[in-house]
């Protein structure tokens, strides 16, 4: 139990960053594929500037079991990540909410949003059905 | 001095946070994941609800050791919980401050009020739910995200910032994909749906 600890405050952390930062915020999403706002883009560009940052300077550091500091390697492909890219977009611009965002807006009382948490387990079953028949 | 610099600190909390502050932030909770020797990508625990489901009996592809995923439901738990707190005791009830020209478009569309809540009452209240075009909305919105972060193998977590972080192509190809297909819902599919 106590290992798991650190993931609830975590969890707490960032829930609490992407409600304050508004990027739970469905008209935030809009505002950003409209153009009309540089919000959303300076949070997602300056998180990954000071991901590039912080994995480069800790390259050569340990994790806490002992183990090297490595991100899981994306395996190669197109068709996979342009498809089912442009699905992704087309529910987040729809609905507002991507995966952590969801969650999120539950705790902040918007308790409608779990029909589109429903709708995307179900969707996410859907692609492990037909995942041998869509090209990769 | 100390009084006020405490006051000012609590008010500037209680105020939405600038971008500068939460993009860096976000860096940090990805990068505590990867000390803490686990990856940050929230669309996985969709497949992993799958399988507590029993879709693995099915289907191959939720046939695997969900247990060894319980960390990341935990993060998912304690988003909620940081969604609860940010929301009841760190927020003054500020509107979200929007582009004028995104409020105006907006109410060409339909949606009064822009800004004055996280989700729009348009889509997100009861009453729109229990409308066939309402209920229709969210289950085709999250049924596309769903199939579409598992298809592409991530979402923003996964792919946009822990993906473009640790500089990987296919995350960049996924991202692009992204914003192709947000772009085509706010410019070519709203106008129809809501017009």
């Amino acid at each position: 139990m106590a290992k798991y600890i650190k993931f609830l405050f975590v969890g707490i952390i960032f829930g609490i960053v992407l409600v304050k930062s508004e990027a739970v915020s469905w008209y935030r999403i809009y505002e950003m594929f409209k153009f009309e706002s540089f919000h959303m883009y300076g949070i997602i560009g300056t998180a990954v500037i000071t991901g590039i940052i912080l994995l480069l300077l800790s390259k050569n550091f340990k994790n806490i079991n002992g183990g090297l500091m490595t991100v899981p390697k994306k395996a190669k492909g197109l068709s996979r990540y342009i498809i089912g890219g442009i699905i992704f977009g087309l529910g987040w611009a729809l609905s507002g909410a991507c995966p952590g965002p969801m969650y999120i807006l539950v705790g902040t009382g918007a308790f409608s949003v779990i029909i589109v948490i429903l709708a995307a387990i179900l969707g996410t079953f859907i692609y492990g059905v037909l995942k041998d028949k869509l090209p990769h | 001095m100390n009084l006020i610099f405490h006051f000012s600190f609590m008010q500037s909390i209680l105020e939405p946070w600038p971008w500068y502050i939460s993009g860096p932030l976000i860096a940090i909770i990805m990068f505590v994941l990867i000390y803490f020797g686990k990856t940050f990508g929230m669309s996985s625990n969709l497949r992993t609800i799958c399988a507590i489901g029993g879709a693995g009996k099915k289907v191959k592809f939720f046939d695997f050791d969900w247990k060894q995923q319980r960390w990341n439901l935990t993060v998912v738990l304690g988003a909620v919980i940081g969604g609860f707190i940010a929301h009841s005791y760190l927020s003054t009830p500020t509107n979200i401050n929007l582009n004028p020209d995104t409020v105006n478009t907006l109410s060409t569309l339909g949606f009064e009020n822009a800004g004055k809540s996280l989700l729009p009452a348009e889509l997100y209240s009861w009453d729109a739910v229990f409308s066939l075009k309402g209920l229709a909305i969210l289950i085709i919105g999250g049924f596309l995200v769903g199939f579409g972060t598992r298809y592409a193998g991530g979402c923003t977590s996964g792919h946009a910032i822990t993906g473009l972080s640790s500089l990987q192509l296919p995350s960049l190809i996924a991202v692009i994909g992204f914003f192709l297909g947000g772009l085509i819902m706010i410019h070519l599919v709203f106008p129809l749906i809501f017009g």
